[in-house]
């Protein structure tokens, strides 16, 4: 479902994304998430990661800016925090708390928002 | 003057009107005169700030307006560096401006005396009245004052500070530190759970302390507590021993820490014992803020119960509560579980606004504390929704290790300040 979506979303409209950042990715959540019932879109993941990864996860001062970075990257990066292979402060810790499916959706969003 | 949602969309039609002879002015008159909704959110902290700026950004057919009863809103986070000495309160003071400037918010400073949530309308002190079709209330915290004998919002204001809200007693209690001699007592009192920012009492005595390291050294602090454990204890009990030996003792509740009176011409706080210190700080049990139990949005908790994928409250419809004032599960009352809130509760009223049901919501919460300036320690916690609940995920979340890197922690304490604050009130 987040993978059907989200390709949608690249195509037709990379446009909006670039422009309006998050905001055509939850509007299109919104209605992907209508019909896939009980699942979290990867913007609605990425919005809580912004409060340390900064603004679209541009982030203005220490922490690493995520935005723009291949999903592949993102994912890998994730996984391995996800399964202790790469250690970090905190991000062990929350890497834990989703799916790989949700690691997916949320690193999808931050690739599709501009780098810094 | 009443001010109803028609005048509203005109007045704001006629600012845009006037202020902007731009290519952009069309659009935003076409966009004004469109919106399907009026919002209204009171409070401009980390949750209705947040709140005001994502609704805005999710559907900008949306009008908002957001109420605050001061023109800046001045952090809790890091006001324990003002308080050593750190920081000074312009670095922790946030403004509206990019709330105005860039989403087209509404800002209107007053405060909200009355909500109707029948009619869907409220008051200002001043006497303005707002209707709205949905209204989101994040008026953060108040005080017990009654649960401690002698204690107020007077002797608070004047001579034993809270400072649980940053602001001009957060400039009190650091004047008080630092005309404190050398030599001198320090004393805290920790309230019960649930209270706004669990880790927040003992970073701010492990602040205090850096600061009386440096300059006070022979100095002590006393934390009498009214609880038996709390937040990060661990964590900061070893960096006490490190950083501050032998300066700071934590009473717990069952060695006799609940503090029961104080007597402010004395400078005496009871608890099982008699204290006498020099600089006194007490922080009271707390509720929701006062708007909210004159709304009839509060229950026999004195905070805040609502529906957890939507954060409308279960009491009165079209009312929607974040941030500390409402019961969010396992989520603590911080400033960033505040945000990750408003969020949920931005795309939940724009979905529902549309005619859509509420998104699947998740929510982080991260708290880093600092037990020196360049010590950082952290908890984290991810939080998905179930049958009706938020849970933690299990397996995830956490303090930092034992071992961990607390130089680097405490770096990214400042990053995780410098992005959730543009996050808010600077983009």
């Amino acid at each position: 479902m987040f993978s059907f979506s989200l390709t949608r979303l690249n195509e037709p409209c990379s446009r909006y994304v670039l422009r309006a950042g998050g905001l055509a990715l939850l509007i299109f959540a919104g209605v992907s998430v209508a019909s896939a019932n009980d699942s979290v879109t990867g913007a609605t993941i990425g919005y809580t990661c912004m409060g340390c990864h900064g603004v679209n996860g541009q982030s203005p001062g220490p922490i690493p800016s995520i935005a723009g970075q291949s999903a592949e990257r993102l994912t890998t990066q994730m996984m391995a925090y996800r399964d202790g292979s790469k250690s970090g402060t905190i991000m062990n810790r929350i890497a834990k708390g989703y799916t790989p499916e949700e690691i997916k959706a949320v690193a999808a969003f931050f690739a599709q928002q501009p780098a810094k | 003057m009443t001010m109803n949602r028609r005048n509203f969309l005109k007045t704001s039609i006629g600012v845009a009107g006037a202020a902007s002879l731009s290519a952009c002015s069309m659009n935003k008159m076409a966009s004004h005169s469109g919106r399907k909704a009026h919002v209204v959110v009171v409070g401009g902290g980390f949750g209705g700030a947040t709140a005001a700026k994502y609704i805005r950004q999710f559907d900008p057919n949306i009008a908002v307006t957001l109420i605050d009863a001061h023109a800046n809103h001045v952090t809790c986070p890091f006001s324990n560096l003002v308080l050593a000495g750190e920081k000074t309160m312009a670095d922790i003071t946030m403004n509206f401006d990019s709330l105005r400037s860039q989403h087209d918010v509404n800002v209107v400073q007053g405060l909200v005396t009355e909500i109707d949530g029948v009619n869907r309308k409220l008051k200002l002190a001043d006497g303005q009245t707002f209707t709205y079709d949905r209204l989101v209330l994040s008026p953060g915290i108040d005080f017990k004052y009654e649960a401690i004998e002698g204690y107020s919002a007077k002797v608070a204001a004047n001579q034993m500070p809270h400072a649980w809200q940053a602001g001009s007693q957060t400039e009190l209690l650091r004047r008080q530190l630092e005309a404190m001699p050398d030599g001198g007592l320090f004393i805290m009192s920790a309230p019960a759970n649930p209270f706004r920012c669990p880790p927040g009492p003992y970073e701010r005595a492990s602040l205090v302390a850096s600061y009386f390291k440096k300059h006070k050294p022979k100095s002590k602090i006393l934390i009498l507590d009214a609880k038996s454990k709390f937040a990060k204890q661990g964590l900061f009990e070893a960096g006490w021993q490190s950083e501050y030996p032998g300066m700071i003792e934590w009473v717990s509740m069952d060695m006799g820490g609940a503090v029961n009176q104080v007597d402010p011409a004395m400078m005496t706080v009871t608890a099982a014992d008699v204290h006498k210190g020099n600089v006194v700080n007490i922080i009271p049990p707390q509720k929701a803020g006062k708007i909210a139990f004159d709304s009839g949005l509060t229950d026999q908790t004195g905070w805040c119960p609502v529906n957890q994928k939507t954060y409308e409250s279960s009491l009165v419809p079209n009312i929607h509560v974040v941030g500390d004032s409402s019961i969010a599960g396992p989520l603590p009352k911080s400033g960033y579980s505040a945000n990750s809130e408003a969020k949920i509760c931005a795309a939940a009223i724009v979905a529902l606004v549309n005619g859509r049901s509420a998104p699947e919501p998740s929510w982080v919460n991260t708290c880093y504390s600092l037990v020196a300036p360049d010590y950082g320690i952290s908890v984290a916690s991810v939080y998905k929704y179930e049958e009706g609940k938020t849970v933690s995920v299990k397996g995830a979340g956490g303090v930092s290790p034992k071992n961990g890197n607390k130089r680097l922690e405490a770096v990214y304490a400042q990053g995780w300040y410098d992005s959730i604050t543009q996050d808010i009130w600077k983009s």
